[in-house]
């Protein structure tokens, strides 16, 4: 509440400052409770709307949710980038071994393996199934290999392209491949997804705003009586504003904590037949749930939808009942 | 306490109900304002609550010239001014008590000051003891002594009434006249539309007429 205009005038009550702040906690107190009993009875009503709201913010929390687990999952899989070496067919034994001397002392080299041409051509007979057409050919075509884990230190995209010239440089390196495309594919993919997700969000929490907002709608036209009394006896925007305000509060209160409900209870009822899944492939990834702060965030950015969409049902329906 | 000048009011619809109407009423007096219906009663009290603006001309109140309110000054302005409606305008989702509570919670009076200042009120127009009634259970007559005891619990400086005793039989209409008359005794400017001849003859106050939106008369009654 503003400051009282110094009307002229023999009769005007004082009031205090430290009444004025007492009273405001006070009407915010009843207000808050006063919305929470209007919701409570009509609790179906409520918790259709409640509802909505709640399955409106799962959804896309949902989504969010799994999209982590999926990159979470690609970076178990994939620890860091390899380097795939591939010599000049031909290479003499001794060189070989003189270059991977040369790894084991680069400090950006963690370890290295070493596939002969006969070790590859098995591999790839097994894996291929053209076992008897390479068995034809007289010779093996397969050049030797080295496959390079870069340590730690050198992961950056500019010390990794760094180590792969040095390399390169090599007369013994026909050529060198880096082996992260389909991490930053998956992670590509993983961005686009967000990004889906982000826009899916908005639409989503736009509705939330009219689902509220329309709930208020009802409400203030049902209240019009009382919001014109209010008026004329000297209310404020404000003072009209704060019931429906603590309104939108409390739905997003419940929608909130719906919403929370239900990702937990999807979360939950999954999580059983991850950790099977998870167990076949000798991994003991687990699904990552929303957590305290996942939930708290939930909850408040619905209480936020809630106030908004509040604030702008009220804003425009209340000026259509000015008493004028 | 109040002053029109040249005041029009030209509603949307074209219709003009008040043309170049001055008066002034000053502070502490009592006023009463009669014409036929449509002559623009309700018109002119609506212009000194702004519930409406006029076209022209300017009013004035507690030497505030109302044209220079700024929008969120208006409720502010609403607190001086006591307000008796001829439908009463109460809530009956709550109880008498909560209804002439209803300003002193706008204005932010101390809940336990509510309380003394409600039933002094309320004691005052004789409904004390139904201070925990809906308002619906009351009579005509108790239901406008209410919506007297909302208008005044907050001490304002301007008292309105619009027909206050347009529904009521002749006893009842006199005795709200008296509790008027005490309010203004106490200093209150107070501003009475009223076409009940006998009843503003025994009050004998100034008397404004209104013709057709135009101030034709003021003084005492003839
Ligand atoms: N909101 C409005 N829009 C258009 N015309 C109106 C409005 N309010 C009142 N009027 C007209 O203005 C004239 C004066 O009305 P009013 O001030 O209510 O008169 P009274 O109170 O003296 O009966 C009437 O003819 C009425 O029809
Ligand atoms: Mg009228």
């Amino acid at each position: 509440m503003s400051r009282e205009p110094g009307a002229r005038g023999a009769h005007l009550s004082r009031t205090g400052i430290a009444d004025v702040w007492q009273a405001w906690q006070q009407h915010h107190r009843n207000s808050a409770l006063d919305s929470f009993g209007r919701l409570a009875e009509t609790p179906l009503q409520t918790l259709m709307t409640a509802l909505v709201v709640a399955i409106a913010l799962a959804l896309p929390t949902t989504l969010l949710l799994a999209l982590g687990n999926v990159q979470s999952l690609g970076e178990r899989w994939e620890s860091g980038p390899k380097m795939t070496v591939f010599l000049k067919l031909g290479a003499q034994d001794a060189a070989i071994a003189g270059l991977r001397d040369k790894l084991r002392q680069m400090p950006d080299v963690q370890e290295h393996e070493y596939i002969s041409p006969a070790q590859a051509l098995q591999s790839f007979q097994a894996q291929s199934g053209f076992s008897e057409a390479l068995a034809a050919l007289d010779t093996n075509p397969l050049p030797p290999t080295l496959v390079i884990t870069p340590a730690p230190t050198a992961v950056d995209p500019v010390n990794l392209e760094t180590l792969r010239q040095r390399i390169a440089a090599d007369p013994l390196v026909d050529e060198v491949s880096l082996d992260m495309d389909w991490v930053r594919r998956l992670n590509a993919i993983m961005n686009l997804g967000k990004q889906l997700v982000l826009a899916l969000a908005l639409l989503l929490g736009a509705g939330v705003l009219l689902v509220i907002g329309n709930t208020i709608r009802l409400e203030i036209e049902s209240r019009r009586e009382e919001i014109v009394v209010v008026k004329l006896v000297g209310g404020t925007d404000g003072f009209v504003r704060r019931p429906f305000l603590y309104t939108g509060f409390w739905y997003g209160v419940f929608g909130g904590l719906l919403a929370c409900l239900l990702v937990s209870t999807g979360v939950a009822s999954l999580g059983g037949s991850v950790r099977n899944l998870a167990a076949t492939y000798q991994d003991t990834f687990v699904l990552q749930g929303l957590g305290l702060a996942g939930c708290a965030a939930l909850v408040g950015s619905c209480i936020g939808l809630g106030l908004l969409g509040a604030w702008l049902a009220v804003g425009r329906h209340l000026s259509a009942i000015e008493p004028r | 306490m109040i002053e029109f000048h040249n005041v029009s009011k030209r509603y949307p619809n074209g219709y003009e109900a008040l043309t170049r109407v001055s008066l002034q009423v000053g502070e502490g007096e009592m006023v009463f304002l009669t014409g036929h219906s449509g002559a623009g009663k309700s018109t002119l009290m609506k212009l000194i609550m702004l519930m409406e603006r006029p076209s022209q001309g300017q009013v004035v109140v507690g030497g505030r010239n109302l044209d220079r309110l700024r929008p969120n000054q208006i409720p502010f302005h609403r607190r001086q001014v006591g307000v008796v409606f001829q439908n009463h305008q109460l809530l009956f989702d709550r109880s008498v008590f909560d209804n002439v509570a209803l300003p002193l919670q706008i204005a932010g009076v101390h809940p336990r000051e509510i309380g003394r200042r409600v039933r002094a009120s309320l004691d005052k127009v004789g409904l004390l003891d139904h201070e925990r009634a809906n308002p619906i259970t009351l009579s005509g007559g108790e239901q406008q002594r209410v919506g007297i005891a909302r208008a005044v619990v907050n001490k304002p400086p301007v008292l309105l009434a619009d027909e206050p005793t347009g529904n009521l039989d002749p006893d009842l209409s006199s005795d709200i006249m008296k509790l008027f008359c005490e309010f203004n005794q106490v200093g209150v400017t107070v501003l009475i539309a009223s076409h009940d001849w006998s009843l503003i003859r025994s009050v004998g106050a100034r008397v404004l007429t209104l013709e057709q939106g135009q101030l034709t008369h003021d003084g005492a009654l003839q």
